[in-house]
């Protein structure tokens, strides 16, 4: 059994502490540790953090490995500081049956950078029409317990209340892409001051809101949970949080991009800037990074969308929609939510693995950094200051709204496991 | 440096003044019997039209003749173009046949921006109308127009629109017509009042240097110039307005509204009409209607444009307004 | 103005440049035979008004209208593409235009040649005139294409290295023509 004996890792931000990893879970927890024939890393100062959970990652395989695969977005993802990510159900096939969910599980195995949970579409081929297989999809091998149509909105509301109601049988939840079709038809950007300059095709506010207002509802009628993926909106929050308040079981999720960019960005027409749903105005992204530290907003997830470099090489209407995100997140949010002071490290920790674990029943992942835990752990150094580098990128594809962006935070290393996925910066 | 021209909103007063002069200089060369200059002898500009629109493209073809450059026409319409690759594919094998400019069309707004931008070219471009955002050279030669009609062929020189009031009618939503105008018609100090019914105008319009009015009727009487807009028929089934006959009785222009204007007003379209629909023929074909007037001033205006862009070592219009600068309106 | 007034003398006070300008259009009178197909042509800035000027002289002599106009030479020029393109000038043809008869192109300095080249060019696209001369108020020499004056107001020889200025009152508020150095950059 290997042994890694961590020494002065501020754990949650909190006082240095050495962390014994023995094999596959940490073994001691204290001050002036040692341990024979351990592998020591000097943590000097840095956070020591659980490992990331991400709820909303897109690895594209199968069907479009030219932007992404298993390998290449779990290394991202632990280069980023993950240890597990929910993969969508948006690929060619659609993971719509036990036999494409126990695929992407099994290469997620394999690989061994990151455990990947594939997440099961709520409709046969996303069309919204009929159910997929939910209860087939959970009982694999895979074990999917969260159900979404990302990138597509399940926007009709008997489909809907069905999903809602027939996952409660096996504790599954619903992940809904919110966007109103009709009002969102040839969308291109945040329908708003700027579109209304730029000539670009508005993509409302309340083509979001509205379908959230429905789905708690909904979940509120039949007693589901239900998720909202990549809220954007100061209009969204403000109905989640009266959703909570009612006591309505509703989780939401922000993205890292959604946290710091606005549509003022649109100006340049430069399809990085690209993403669905859109960014939003300054008011949103205040709104949203409030809702993330009161708690209305539960979770940071990445939405990380691979797409190749043709596909965002182009006029803005032709290009399309995403930003990858697994590697930036952690540095985002350190921006954002830390250095604002709206969140502390153990707010982090929170926001990026405990409640994301516990949203997807992922077991293992999101526990405390404590004796008898899963060794499922990310080092970060704050004091890191750097401009963000594409070529550097362990995923396959660039498009990073934050080229030449400085960012604060470096994750050093991951531990999946007890095993090293992440090492001085370098994957292993 | 700004070597293009993308968005009438760069445009500075100055600038806008100065292509206009230029421009009624370059009205005089029609009036001559070799109605040709040899400005741009040797340079080559490339007609580059992602989107069906033959009066624009001759009108700047006509332009660039008229000032000796060699023109090339690359006409790519129809379903190839909605990819996006064809656009800098297109852009690179023009660069690397040392075209001088692009003068491009492009139904993706941003498009000319893009080509602008991206690195993939080192001519200038031109922006022949990109999408429902700009349409720059028609909001040059409807100032033109108007600066003649309003102020005077001679008296104009040097002047702006100062006080001038401005009316345009229609379906701002969709117009790029619309967009240039009233960054333009602004910069130049006029008033700018847009019609339409509320579902024809952007969510955001109320940063716009301009008034909206939903009545047509209130605003004619206070008009020097009414813009018509194109109001396309299949609008109405996306629920727009209700019915052809109810958009034109509420914002059509007929003879009897007409009236209403004052003596020394203008009816201008930029083409082409939907007869019946935003205007009737007794309007479109009185003499205060500005129609055909319009397509020959875009010539002067392209070939000022052209001379000014192309005809030095570096561009007379070189003003690139800040943001701050832009904002401020 | 990029000659300073110190270093740079008059050559030509007002009352020469008027005393010249009499001559010449006795000249032109003389060689045109009674100048009755003349049409003067200014080239802009200064050499409209100095045709302006002549028309005048030339209408008290012959007691008849003068065609008087402007061409404006700035789309012709072979420099175009070494300097940002320049505001454009009016061109004015008299009413009967300029086919079949005299053109007397006016300008106040003549030196390398280049803007005379120009302004034949553009009067080639305007008519076909049944001659063209050429008046100017300075010839300061070096030219550097096969081409002269017919009226010359003055010759002045000059170093490359000096600028020559014509002012005029109804431009600059007064009338003399200024020899200096040129300014080092």
């Amino acid at each position: 059994m290997s042994k890694t004996l961590i020494r002065g890792a501020k754990v949650l931000g909190g006082e240095p502490q050495d962390v014994l990893i023995d094999g596959e879970t940490i073994a001691e927890v204290g001050v002036g540790l040692s341990a024979e024939g351990a592998e020591a890393v000097e943590a000097g100062g840095k956070v020591l953090l659980p490992g990331l959970v991400d709820l909303h990652t897109h690895l594209r395989e199968p069907g479009r490995e030219d932007s992404e695969t298993v390998l290449t977005g779990t290394r991202a993802a632990a280069s980023g500081g993950y240890t597990a990510v929910f993969a969508m159900a948006n690929t060619f096939p659609v993971a719509d049956t036990a036999g494409v969910v126990e695929q992407v599980y099994r290469l997620g195995q394999e690989h061994g950078y990151c455990d990947v949970q594939p997440i099961g579409a709520v409709t046969v081929g996303l069309e919204g029409r009929k159910l997929a297989e939910l209860g087939a999809m959970h009982e694999s091998a895979a074990g999917v317990t969260v159900f979404s149509d990302d990138g597509k909105c399940v926007d009709d509301a008997v489909i809907m209340r069905r999903a809602l109601e027939y996952v409660k049988a096996f504790g599954g939840v619903v992940a809904q892409h919110a966007q109103e079709p009709r009002l969102t038809e040839g969308a291109q950007m945040n329908e708003g001051v700027v579109s209304a300059e730029l000539g670009l095709g508005g993509w409302p506010a309340v083509a979001e809101e509205s379908i959230i207002a429905r789905d708690v509802l909904l979940a509120e009628h039949v007693g589901s949970r239900v998720h909202i993926c990549h809220l954007s909106t100061a209009g969204s929050v403000e109905i989640v949080r009266w959703a909570k308040s009612r006591g309505i079981d509703v989780t939401a999720e922000v993205t890292p991009h959604h946290l710091l960019l606005t549509d003022e960005l649109v100006r340049t027409y430069n399809p990085v800037y690209k993403v669905n749903p859109p960014l939003r105005t300054e008011r949103d992204v205040m709104a949203l990074r409030e809702a993330l530290a009161d708690g209305t907003i539960d979770i940071v997830a990445t939405d990380h969308a691979p797409h190749p470099h043709e596909d965002k090489d182009c006029e803005w209407a032709a290009a399309a929609m995403g930003m990858v995100g697994l590697e930036t997140a952690l540095s985002v949010v350190q921006q954002t939510m830390v250095e604002t002071g709206l969140l502390d490290w153990a707010g982090v920790a929170d926001r990026m693995s405990v409640k994301p674990a516990r949203i997807g029943r992922a077991h293992g992942h999101g526990r405390p950094v404590s004796v008898g835990e899963p060794a499922n752990l990310t080092l970060v150094d704050t004091a890191y200051r750097g401009e963000v580098d594409p070529a550097g990128f362990a995923s396959r594809s660039r498009n990073t709204p934050y080229e030449g962006r400085e960012l604060p935070g470096r994750v050093t290393h991951t531990w999946l496991r007890g095993k090293a996925t992440l090492v001085d910066g370098k994957l292993t | 440096m700004q070597r293009h021209l993308i968005s009438a909103a760069d445009l500075t007063r100055d600038d806008a003044v100065l292509i206009l002069d230029t421009a009624e200089e370059m009205a005089r060369v029609a009036d001559r019997p070799i109605k040709k200059l040899p400005t741009l002898r040797g340079r080559t500009v490339v007609n580059l039209f992602f989107e069906d629109s033959t009066r624009t493209r001759i009108s700047f073809e006509a332009a660039e003749k008229r000032l000796s450059a060699d023109v090339i026409n690359f006409t790519a319409k129809g379903s190839s173009v909605s990819k996006g690759e064809s656009l800098k594919d297109t852009a690179q094998t023009l660069e690397a046949m040392g075209v001088d400019a692009v003068v491009i069309r492009h139904s993706a707004s941003g498009a000319p921006y893009r080509l602008a931008n991206s690195g993939w070219i080192d001519a200038a471009v031109i922006n022949a109308g990109d999408g429902t955002h700009q349409h720059p050279t028609q909001a040059l030669l409807d100032a033109f127009t108007m600066r003649r009609r309003l102020v005077g062929r001679d008296a104009g020189i040097g002047q702006d629109l100062s006080g001038k009031r401005i009316t345009i009618v229609g379906d701002v939503l969709h117009s790029r017509v619309a967009r240039s105008n009233v960054d333009l018609l602004h910069t130049l100090g006029a008033e700018v009042t847009l019609v339409a019914p509320p579902t024809l105008v952007p969510v955001g319009v109320e940063h716009w240097p301009c008034e909206v009015s939903y009545d047509l009727d209130s605003t004619l009487p206070k008009s020097d110039a009414v813009m018509m807009l194109r109001v396309q028929r299949e609008r109405m089934n996306a629920a727009f307005f209700p019915t052809e006959r109810e958009y034109s009785r509420r914002y059509g222009l007929d003879g009897e509204r007409m009236a209403k204007m004052p003596e020394h007003a203008i009816v201008m379209h930029p083409g082409p009409m939907v007869r019946g629909m935003e205007i009737t023929a007794e309007v479109a074909d009185s003499d205060r209607c500005t129609v055909v007037e319009q397509v020959g001033n875009g010539v002067s205006i392209r070939m000022a444009v052209l001379y000014l862009l192309l005809g030095g070592n570096e561009p007379a219009v070189s003003h690139a307004r800040t943001n701050e600068e832009k904002q401020d309106r | 103005m990029d000659t300073q007034a110190s270093d740079a003398r008059p050559v030509l006070e007002g009352p020469d440049i008027a005393r010249v300008l009499t001559r010449i259009a006795h000249e032109i009178v003389e060689r045109a035979k009674g100048a009755d197909d003349v049409v003067l042509l200014g080239i802009p800035t200064r050499g409209v008004f100095l045709a302006q000027r002549l028309a005048v002289k030339l209408e008290q002599i012959t007691d008849r209208k003068m065609p008087v106009g402007s061409l404006d030479i700035t789309m012709y020029r072979d420099d175009l593409r070494m300097h940002p393109p320049r505001a454009l000038a009016r061109t004015e043809i008299p009413g009967d235009g300029i086919d079949g008869r005299l053109v007397v192109l006016v300008d106040d300095v003549l030196f390398s040649g280049r803007t005379i080249r120009a302004a034949l060019d553009a009067l080639n696209d305007i008519g076909r005139p049944r001659a063209v001369q050429l008046a100017v108020l300075v010839d300061r020499g070096h030219r550097e294409l096969p081409i002269r004056a017919d009226y010359v107001g003055k010759n002045l020889p000059t170093s490359l290295r000096e600028t020559v200025k014509v002012q005029l009152a109804e431009e600059d508020g007064r009338d003399t023509v200024l020899l200096g150095a040129k300014p080092t950059q």
